[in-house]
């Protein structure tokens, strides 16, 4: 029950943006409170809410169908040489610039280190830890037939 | 003759109010929360957002607080938003094989690879009103844990395929149709007619797929399996160049296992009906799968002459919205196509009398 829901192997940065987009914007802007200031960033593209189609598989592995769409927001920052992207599920402003921005961050040498310890890290404990349960409680409703015991 | 009408504006307005008015109800209640339909009603949510084609879970619970809970008209609020926000691009098809399971039955094997996991599911309750829920301040019981030993969770469908007695789904890199974007034409390409389905009204699809069961339309079907969880989402965005997961998304998913006699191509064999729906929504997507698998009949050759096989039929009434928008217009002014045929009434009785009184004469 707990397989992991996309394909691997993943980027460093797949992974941390994967955690940054199922944060919420409370807990992104403590991370970042809890880190020594970061400069002033650029806003090259300021928050924008938008669609992403979504789409399934005929039979669940065939043709590509369009299922519906999702709202999504974007933006991106630059904080001195690096560029970050955001792109999450939602309307939430806040957090789509606090992603973008940690984004960023990240992949400056200099703050990867902190930025991970301080906010990605825990935040991927966190989530995991939630689908943990999650997958815990599935296994309690996992029924086990008496005549299967003795068939086995 | 043509008279142009105006005003109403007032009673318009008044009538607006009272109906703000009525969506608060006794203000000694406190007020609903948003966040209390989103979680509370978390299935009327999951409903409007399948038949408002967009999943946003905030804005379903907001759409059914304004539409006092009328869920149609809640969809029409979530698609009428929804032309108001720009399309970014699609995302990569989701592999369902790798969602979240909280549920995971199937009516085809008891003992199959991930076993039953029944879920948060109504299924096996008396359906006997439970009064203690009409007490308020009570609080729900935690759902008891198991150790879980991640189980290889094979798609039953696979299993058949594996084995020869199911066809393998065709898997083509075209780019799929949207309704979104180009009217239906038919014949409609079953990815079509699987977006069509998906952003269905349930009502419609339950009684299509229920047709079908009944015999109208011949079909057989067994539930190979039913998944309902949680599933990341990806795109690749042009300036990254490689996909992302922005987010999960809760999904229902429905294998339907159906017979097929055969042709002169083709062994016996099964087939599937699928469905796929936003949400927990197994009704949903059971109701998709059996009409997926009607309106498979003419490419697989069989006789389609059931209504749940009749393509243009499904596809051109199965949208809520469309479908109340052409009905509840009749309640619109029809003064004056109703004054022509007034006269039209008239003129055929002045006619008809003129005739009898030549005749009696």
């Amino acid at each position: 029950m707990t397989q992991p829901d996309t394909p691997s192997p993943k980027s460093a940065r797949q992974k941390w943006m994967a955690v940054l987009a199922r944060a919420s914007a409370q807990e992104l802007a403590d991370g970042l409170a809890a880190l020594p200031a970061l400069p002033e960033a650029e806003m090259l593209r300021a928050p924008e809410t938008g669609l992403v189609m979504v789409r399934g598989r005929a039979g669940g592995d065939g043709d590509a169908f369009n299922l519906g769409e999702m709202t999504v927001t974007r933006c991106a920052m630059r904080l001195g040489a690096h560029i970050g992207h955001a792109y999450i599920a939602g309307r939430d402003h806040a957090k789509a610039r606090l992603a973008a921005l940690l984004d960023a961050a990240l992949q400056d040498t200099a703050r990867h280190d902190a930025v991970m310890q301080t906010i990605v890290e825990p935040l991927a404990t966190a989530q995991q830890e939630a689908r943990a349960v999650e997958a815990r409680k599935a296994a309690a409703t996992r029924v086990d037939f008496f005549t299967m015991a003795t068939m086995r | 003759m043509y008279v142009a009408v105006k005003g109403g504006e007032k009673a318009i307005s008044a009538a607006h109010a009272w109906l703000d008015e009525t969506r608060r109800g006794d203000t000694a209640l406190p007020e609903l929360t948003v966040a209390q339909i989103e979680q509370q009603m978390s299935l009327a949510v999951d409903r409007v957002m399948a038949e408002g084609s967009c999943h946003d879970r905030f804005l379903a619970a907001l759409a059914i607080k304004q539409a006092k809970g009328d869920l149609i008209e809640a969809a029409f609020l979530l698609r009428a938003y929804r032309t108001t926000l720009p399309r970014f691009g699609a995302s990569l098809p989701l592999e369902t094989n790798r969602m979240r399971l909280r549920r995971r039955i199937s009516a085809t094997y008891k003992d199959l690879p991930g076993g039953q996991v029944l879920g948060p599911t109504f299924d096996y309750t008396h359906r006997l009103l439970d009064f203690a829920l009409a007490a308020e301040g009570r609080e729900a019981s935690a759902a008891p844990e198991a150790p879980t030993d991640a189980p290889d969770v094979p798609r039953v469908t696979e299993i058949l395929v594996r084995e020869g007695l199911m066809q393998r789904e065709a898997l083509g890199e075209a780019e799929p149709g949207d309704l979104t974007r180009e009217p239906l034409s038919f014949p409609a390409p079953r990815p079509l007619r699987l977006q069509n389905l998906a952003r269905g009204d349930e009502g419609f699809l339950l009684a299509l797929g229920y047709s079908t069961q009944r015999g109208y339309g011949n079909a057989h079907p067994f539930v190979g399996e039913i998944r309902v969880g949680h599933i990341g989402v990806e795109i690749a965005p042009a300036e990254l160049g490689f996909a992302i997961n922005i987010g999960d998304i809760g999904i229902t998913e429905c294998q339907m296992v159906n017979q097929f006699k055969g042709s002169r191509t083709e062994p016996a064999q099964f087939t599937r009906g699928y469905g796929l729906v936003f949400g927990h929504g197994e009704r949903r997507a059971m109701s998709m799968a059996l009409v997926d698998r009607g309106l498979r009949s003419r490419e697989l050759g069989e006789e389609a002459d059931a209504p749940a096989q009749q393509e243009e039929f499904v596809l051109y009434h199965s949208d809520n919205i469309e479908a109340t928008g052409f009905v509840e217009h009749l309640k619109l002014p029809h003064y004056v196509d109703f004054q022509s045929e007034l006269e039209n009434l008239r003129t055929i009785r002045r006619a008809a009398e003129a005739e009898l009184r030549e005749a009696a004469e």
